[in-house]
């Protein structure tokens, strides 16, 4: 399809076809023009859920072995887009290296701030840790700006002149899918495959299990407590890392507050699939993303936040624990 | 007609049946002992007298009042008080203010009589504090009524919890494991306060309790519970010399 | 005699509470006259009674009925917006006096009204989920009002949530609030003296409510909902209080802040705003009344107070944040602290303990 028709423009060309079989092609290949149009949305929509699906691993892991709201999850993904665009952008380095540097620093950062500013506090009020991690927000929000100041930097693509990741041409070119929806979608999978391996199938992730279901129980059984926490923070840091490069090279305005909306979002996905759960996490992000782009498309642009907000607030009436929580019962 | 009727009584957790076909009959100012091993269903029982769980089978009357699956806040209106093995007291709040809120159903005045500060908040109030005060003394604890609940040792954090249920006017009052981590001497003068909470009040009291002792000693009918059914029933006498229950306890068949 | 000790002690704080806002007015009020108040403090004036009503009202679901909102700006939003309606449409044509009693009486009922909206649903949930559910109640309400056309002309009131042009408004129609641009020309009423009156207002009203028979049941659901309910609390009643009390002082808050600029945003009531209110409840001492005063105003000013290192001080804001939230509740820092305060003590004057040691 040449260009986008409108409703009047498809008017307007069938009263001017001198055929009536004319007219009907025109109506056709309106339909498949819109049906393929419904289909690249959604595929944006995957496309942006498995980025808040990464990053609501983050969210999800941490909740479930520290039972905290870790709110700076958002600001690493901003930190760690810097380093990518710094080093990818302006020093023109490979896109892996860039990537893997910035999962490092990120480790860093996330075990770091776990180890100053959480650490003291696991013992305190939930909502004692809560404002804590608020403050780590504000924090690497103000060291970005006062490090790069708040000028939004225009963030280049890390898969654009890839020789591996192309972009799809499908249906004769009228379906078009970026190599950064691909690169995304595909990175999410294999993210999530790995980190379910590991979860299942190693000690460490044995070791995050059982923390996760009772520290105290866990510590007596001989498993080191602070490391399970603190290898659950490098973990969830390293792939909001990942999440941050995707995520800009989509959407590709970095600013220091780049983190927090996509931050909040992850949270509400998070919550969504059932908070503690890593498929529902990946459930959660993904459905996020499907429904924000297509009620962006046909909805409402401006309207399209609240629209994700208000499905959240559904699904947790009618199902508190979320899509694939599981239910904690008090003891009485 | 007796002032607890339970008929019939059940609830199943997914596949498990805890609690099946229990029946209880419970007399206006007697003294009920529910023992049995652990894991055993007490408590269970005690969560569906109250409301906390809902049965799925059978009947509680009250008074002539079908009480089944009413909601905690309206079964207390109706008359069955409770305390918790785990004792649950409001922990941030005075001793005093611990009885306070359950005499909320007893004295009662508006929200606006509360924030406008009517003659009658006062009034209501003064009325409040004295009750409170006259309950805590039962318990020996109206030295401490300015304390925080949490700051009581435990064993007064026992009394507390069972003056806090007194203070609802009930008509049943549930115990559970009252003498839990109590040493003996507590224990008995315990035994003693439960006696003549009993006379002072003319209530029923049902107790939950693994101090044979303190059971057999004050008790005067005992229901024997094991895998949720009830396996014995009688005087403290015929319980201990029941096979059945001795097996239960002792892990045979 | 307990009773009476403690009836003085709740009555006595509650009067210093009093006496410090009264205080703290007259102060005001005296370097106003001395010419003394800079201009950016003395714009700062309004806004502090607004965050102080908003952190007190927080408090109440906070730290009385313990429940985390994360979304207490959005109940500031439509009260805001509801109270500056009635101002703007009203302006002219009553008395101020009247127009502006009405502005705060329809910005503090329609926020309570959204509290109950929003309360019944979602008080049935708890802990992080009744605070991600806030959350996003409030950012629904930003986004609505943010692409809310509203307007009236000859034919009557016009609503569109696409842009001015869908509203089919007659162009000498008059536009009230215009999308994202919200309320425009709004004339200032807000004052300090209003400012404080209502600031009194909500703490008489928290204060009384907290120490009365109903706050006392919903004090009780914080510590223990389980005991509470077998005490004879109906759990849903109290909860409700609690919440559309907190969100009817918001929106009060709400048209104060809103009525002190000539011009409302919906942007303004953000998520940071709510974290913002949060942080003076919890900086102020969660369930301490007089604490949320005193942080709401201090911190209110301390960015003001900064403005000579301006670039570092959100970056001071945000360490002093985690300081004083690892050294007032981390349990081994207090334990700590403590261990040095009692040496300190017994080093100055050897008590009965340290001569039984001895």
């Amino acid at each position: 399809m040449d260009k986008i028709l409108s409703a009047s423009d498809v008017y307007d060309r069938m009263m001017s076809c001198p055929h009536y079989s004319g007219a009907v092609a025109i109506v056709l290949r309106f339909e498949v023009y819109y049906r393929m149009q419904f289909l690249s949305y959604l595929i944006n929509g995957i496309s942006l859920g498995s980025v808040y699906a990464l990053i609501a691993l983050g969210y999800t892991m941490v909740y479930g072995i520290a039972k905290m709201l870790n709110f700076a999850h958002g600001d690493v993904i901003m930190i760690g887009s810097y380093v990518v665009f710094f080093t990818f952008g302006s020093f023109g380095w490979n896109p892996a290296v860039a990537i893997i540097l910035s999962m490092i620093v990120c480790t860093v950062l996330g075990v770091l701030v776990e180890r100053v500013a959480y650490r003291p506090l696991r013992e305190a009020p939930s909502l004692a840790v809560l404002i804590t991690a608020i403050g780590v927000s504000y924090l690497l929000q103000q060291v970005a700006q006062l490090l790069w100041t708040s000028n939004p930097k225009s963030f280049p693509s890390v898969v654009a002149n890839s020789s591996i990741f192309k972009p799809l041409q499908l249906f004769n070119g009228q379906l078009t899918i970026s190599a950064e929806t691909i690169v995304t979608i595909l990175a999410c999978i294999v993210i999530m495959v790995a980190l379910l391996y590991f979860i299942n199938h190693t000690p460490a992730g044995h070791a995050m299990q059982a923390v996760s279901e009772d520290r105290g129980a866990a510590q007596l059984m001989g498993v080191n407590v602070n490391a399970t926490i603190s290898l659950t923070f490098a973990i969830g840091s390293a792939l909001a890392a990942v999440a941050g490069a995707l995520l800009c090279s989509s959407y590709p305005t970095l600013q220091p507050t780049t983190g927090a909306m996509p931050g909040i979002k992850a949270f509400v996905a998070a919550v969504f699939g059932g908070i503690g759960s890593i498929p529902g996490a990946f459930l959660g992000g993904v459905l996020l993303g499907v429904i924000e782009n297509l009620s962006k498309a046909y909805i409402s642009t401006q309207l399209s936040d609240a629209i994700v907000f208000l499905v959240l607030i559904v699904v947790l009436l009618v199902k508190p624990t979320g899509l694939l929580g599981k239910k904690v019962n008090v003891k009485v | 007609m007796a002032l607890l009727e339970v008929s019939n009584l059940g609830i199943a957790f997914g596949g498990l049946q805890a609690v099946a076909q229990l029946d209880l009959k419970i007399e206006k100012g007697h003294l009920y002992g529910l023992i049995g091993p652990n894991g055993a269903g007490k408590t269970t029982v005690f969560n569906m007298l109250t409301g906390v769980y809902t049965p799925t089978e059978g009947n509680i009357v009250l008074d002539g009042k079908d009480i089944t699956g009413k909601s905690p806040d309206l079964i207390s209106k109706a008359g069955v008080a409770r305390t918790f093995q785990n004792i649950r007291l409001f922990n941030d709040m005075s001793v005093l203010d611990n009885v306070k809120v359950a005499l909320h159903n007893q004295i009662r005045y508006s929200m606006w009589t509360g924030i406008l500060r009517l003659p009658a908040y006062r009034e209501k109030e003064h009325e409040m504090d004295r009750e409170a005060l006259r309950l805590l003394k039962i318990f020996d604890l109206d030295k401490e009524a300015s304390l925080k609940a949490s700051q009581l040792p435990y064993g007064k954090q026992r009394k507390l919890e069972i003056a806090r249920a007194l203070a609802t006017n009930p008509k049943l009052l549930l115990l559970d494991e009252p003498a839990a981590g109590m040493n003996p001497n507590e224990t008995a003068e315990l035994m003693n306060t439960v006696r003549s909470v009993r006379d002072q009040f003319g209530i029923a009291i049902l107790l939950i309790e693994h101090d044979m002792n303190f059971v057999m000693g004050i008790c005067e009918e005992i229901t024997v519970l094991d895998y949720g059914r009830v396996i014995a029933h009688g005087d403290g006498k015929s319980i201990r010399n029941n096979p059945k229950v001795i097996a239960a306890y002792l892990g045979g068949d | 005699m307990f009773r009476l000790k403690n009836m003085r002690k709740s009555t006595k704080s509650n009067l210093v509470t009093f006496g410090i806002v009264i205080g703290f007015y007259i102060v005001i009020q005296i370097l106003s006259a001395l010419g003394l108040l800079t201009s950016s403090l003395s714009g700062q004036l309004v806004p502090i009674c607004s965050y102080v009503i908003l952190a007190v009202s927080l408090n109440l679901t906070v730290g009385i009925l313990g429940e985390l909102s994360l979304g207490h700006a959005g109940f500031m939003s439509v009260g805001a917006f509801s109270g500056t309606i009635v101002w703007t449409t009203l302006y002219g044509q009553v008395p101020n006096w009247l127009g502006l009693l009405l502005s705060f009486v329809v910005g503090g009922v329609v926020a309570g009204l959204f509290g109950f909206i929003v309360g019944v649903p979602v008080l049935r949930l708890s802990g992080d989920y009744l605070a991600i559910v806030t959350l996003a109640f409030g950012e629904i309400i930003k986004n609505v009002m943010n692409a809310c056309y509203l307007g009236y002309d000859s034919t009557g009131l016009h609503l569109s949530f696409k842009d001015a042009a869908s509203m089919n408004m007659d162009p000498t129609g008059t536009m009230i609030i215009n999308g994202a641009m919200g309320i425009t020309g709004i004339k200032k009423a807000s004052t300090f003296t209003i400012g404080i009156v209502l600031v009194i207002l909500t703490l008489l009203v928290i204060l009384n409510l907290i120490n009365s028979r109903a706050g006392r049941a919903i004090e009780s659901i914080r510590d223990n909902e389980i005991a509470a309910r077998s005490v004879g609390i109906n759990i849903t009643k109290y909860k409700l209080m609690a919440f559309i009390t907190s969100a009817v002082f918001a929106g009060i808050a709400g048209v104060l802040y809103s009525l002190n600029y000539s011009s409302l945003v919906a942007k303004k009531f953000d998520y940071n705003t709510s974290i913002l209110i949060l942080v003076f409840v919890v900086l102020g001492g969660i369930g301490n009344i007089r604490g949320s005063v005193i942080a709401a105003a201090l911190l209110t000013v301390l960015p003001e107070l900064l403005r000579a290192v301006n670039d570092y001080r959100m970056l001071i804001y945000a360490i002093v944040l985690i300081v004083v939230m690892i050294f007032s509740q981390s349990p081994q820092v207090v334990a700590w602290r403590k261990r040095i305060l009692d040496g300190i003590r017994s080093r100055m004057k050897p008590g009965p303990k340290a001569k039984e040691v001895q």
